[in-house]
């Protein structure tokens, strides 16, 4: 029952998202709502990594980075079409996995984080003092996108090539959960050495964590940079790694709608609060120690909603109170409540 | 035939010696107990034999292949599935989902077939799923399979870890402690479920406290004190064993 409930807010969530160019928004509504889009793409990314396998890692911006700059060099440089330029960004990302994963992923937590905050900052001093990739300036002039014929060049159009990977990236993400792989990683994350006494191998699967979740970054990296035309590494800094796993957190970690719904809360709330000008980071800071005091399992944890389970809270809740009266009833002497 | 030997095991942490040469056979489909006074080192014996400690001396074989260094999933890809003394259940997974990942060797999807939902993977999940369930009522869980492991009171999650280690098919069950808090209705329960398994087929090695519980099941004993094998036997021999009468109850004075 939670379950087709999700489906049917989906559902209607997924109507909405698509109508939405067609509804006459201006051009600042349609820009936040590709930016929402974009970070939902790497929330499904990093909810592998942090989601799934249970690991932390705040250096998620490096396969952003990787995938918009190689489409970047490819495209202007070389004249590649964007399409051709995906897959040697996605190899180019799944070996920095590969080389931050191989050596670190014995660590645990608090150590990995530290590591992957590394890599993170390490990509983004790269990108920033190499003369091939523009240094400070960055990359401009990125051609836009083009499928067959069709060349997307509006805000609109972007819109809908980001929901479509949105909508890609969430089928993939289902699959994967209730696969063999989806299982070992939820394995690792709940209890590594418990995983292993089911057969799994601990650290290739966590390998495999890093490596999906640099797929899925450096696919969005690469078309964010035609979508933006220009690219620079303040972009690419810890400041959106930790968008990225603040947007998992807020939802529910492991959550895929939750994820996607936080994504919309980290983007949006920020630009709801400017009436309160100066004063509007602030405002978003309380806004998110609350959401995580009132709701530290996120707002649409794995679990669902929650909404079954707060039923039945408070059912027991009155059904306590109840007994309660009944025995103070009791001790007066009263035989039975009227 | 013996499908486990042991062979001069010791296990030593810095200056405690937790096994000091512990030699003993456990033969085909036995249903093997292993006793003790508390700290006796049957955890750690049975740490030993599923690859979590690298014992400081002396071997451990599997139907004649050496074991001993083997690493906790490789161990495990051998057929031997064991359970945790303190319950280790993966808490925020459907107790489904929990016997589901016991099946982590047994299924070769590969990730093409995974992302496009083939219907071959289809067939697979469909039959896992299904044979999970079946486990789950194995162990009187059929009802439970949505619930949250870490919802599960806890004799429940005792028998669900044994459905996980049982979806393993394993040709070996290393049970630590099963019976341990749980009531006595469970109790019972329990004893059902590992006699069936062990007539399945399935060598069953379990540590336990409960002596009456082990007469009842094993077909054969060894008591472990202080890190050594003191007696090993039919449950009838162990029983009456003055030095086993001595390790549990103490001796009389005088």
């Amino acid at each position: 029952m939670a379950r087709n409930r999700s489906a049917l807010i989906a559902l209607a969530a997924l109507a909405a998202a698509a109508i939405l160019p067609e509804t006459g928004q201006g051009n600042y509504v349609m820009s936040i709502a590709v930016q929402i889009e974009i970070l939902m793409c790497l929330v499904l990314g990093l909810n592998f990594v942090v989601g799934y396998a249970g690991m932390l890692d705040l250096g998620f911006a490096a396969f952003f980075a990787i995938g918009a700059y190689m489409t970047g060099l490819l495209s202007v440089d070389l004249h590649w079409p964007i399409l051709a330029t995906i897959p040697p960004a996605v190899g180019a990302a799944l070996l920095g996995a590969v080389f931050v994963g191989l050596p670190t992923l014995r660590l645990r937590s608090d150590y990995l984080a530290v590591v992957t905050l590394g890599f993170g900052e390490i990509i983004q001093e790269v990108v920033t003092n190499l003369n091939q990739t523009g240094g400070p300036e960055g990359i401009s002039g990125i051609p836009p996108l083009r499928i067959g014929g069709l060349v997307v060049t509006t805000n609109d159009g972007y819109y809908n090539v980001f929901l479509v990977l949105v909508l890609v990236f969430v089928a993939v993400s289902f699959r994967v959960r209730h696969s063999r792989l989806g299982r070992a990683w939820l394995a690792i994350r709940e209890d590594e050495d418990t995983a292993q006494a089911m057969g799994i191998k601990v650290r290739r699967f966590k390998l495999y964590a890093y490596m999906a979740g640099s797929v899925f970054g450096s696919i969005t990296g690469s078309l964010y940079g035609s979508a933006f035309i220009a690219i620079a590494p303040p972009s690419f800094g810890f400041n959106e790694s930790l968008l990225v796993v603040m947007a998992v957190s807020i939802g529910g970690i492991g959550s895929i709608w939750g994820g996607l719904l936080g994504a919309g809360i980290v983007v949006a709330f920020p630009e709801v609060f400017r009436q309160f000008a100066q004063a509007r980071l602030l405002v978003f800071g309380v806004v998110l120690v609350l959401i995580m005091v009132l709701r530290p399992q996120g707002v649409w944890p794995e679990t669902g909603l929650g909404l079954d389970r707060a039923a039945r809270v408070v059912a027991q809740f009155r059904g306590r109170r109840g007994e309660a009266v009944a025995a103070r009833h009791r001790a007066a002497g009263v035989e039975r409540t009227p | 035939m013996s499908r486990l030997a042991v062979d001069g095991l010791s296990l030593r942490f810095g200056g405690l010696e937790a096994l000091a040469g512990i030699s003993l056979d456990i033969a085909e489909h036995a249903l093997y107990a292993v006793i003790g006074p508390n700290g006796a080192g049957k955890t750690s014996f049975f740490n030993c034999l599923t690859g979590y400690y690298r014992p400081s001396a002396g071997t451990v074989s599997l139907d004649g292949r050496d074991i001993t260094r083997m690493a906790v999933p490789d161990v495990a890809a051998l057929g031997i599935r064991r359970t945790f003394q303190n319950v280790r259940v993966f808490p925020r997974l459907s107790a489904h989902e929990n016997v589901l990942a016991g099946a982590h060797l047994r299924s070769s999807a590969s990730l093409l077939g995974t992302l496009l939902g083939t219907p071959a993977m289809r067939r697979a999940e469909r039959a896992l799923a299904d044979e999970a369930q079946r486990w789950l009522e194995y162990v009187g869980l059929a009802d439970k399979s949505r619930v949250l492991a870490a919802d599960l009171p806890y004799g429940m999650r005792k028998r669900l870890e044994v459905a996980r280690a049982l979806m393993g098919q394993p040709s070996v069950l290393l049970l630590d402690e099963p019976a341990a808090g749980v009531s006595s209705v469970e109790r019972e329960e329990l004893v059902a479920v590992i006699r069936r398994t062990w007539e399945s087929g399935v060598t069953v090695v379990m540590i336990e406290h409960d002596v009456e519980l082990v007469m009842q099941l094993a077909t054969r004993v060894a008591v472990l004190q202080r890190g050594r094998l003191l007696v090993e036997g039919s449950p009838e021999d162990v029983r009456s064993d003055q030095r086993v009468v001595d390790a549990y109850l103490g001796r009389r004075r005088g």
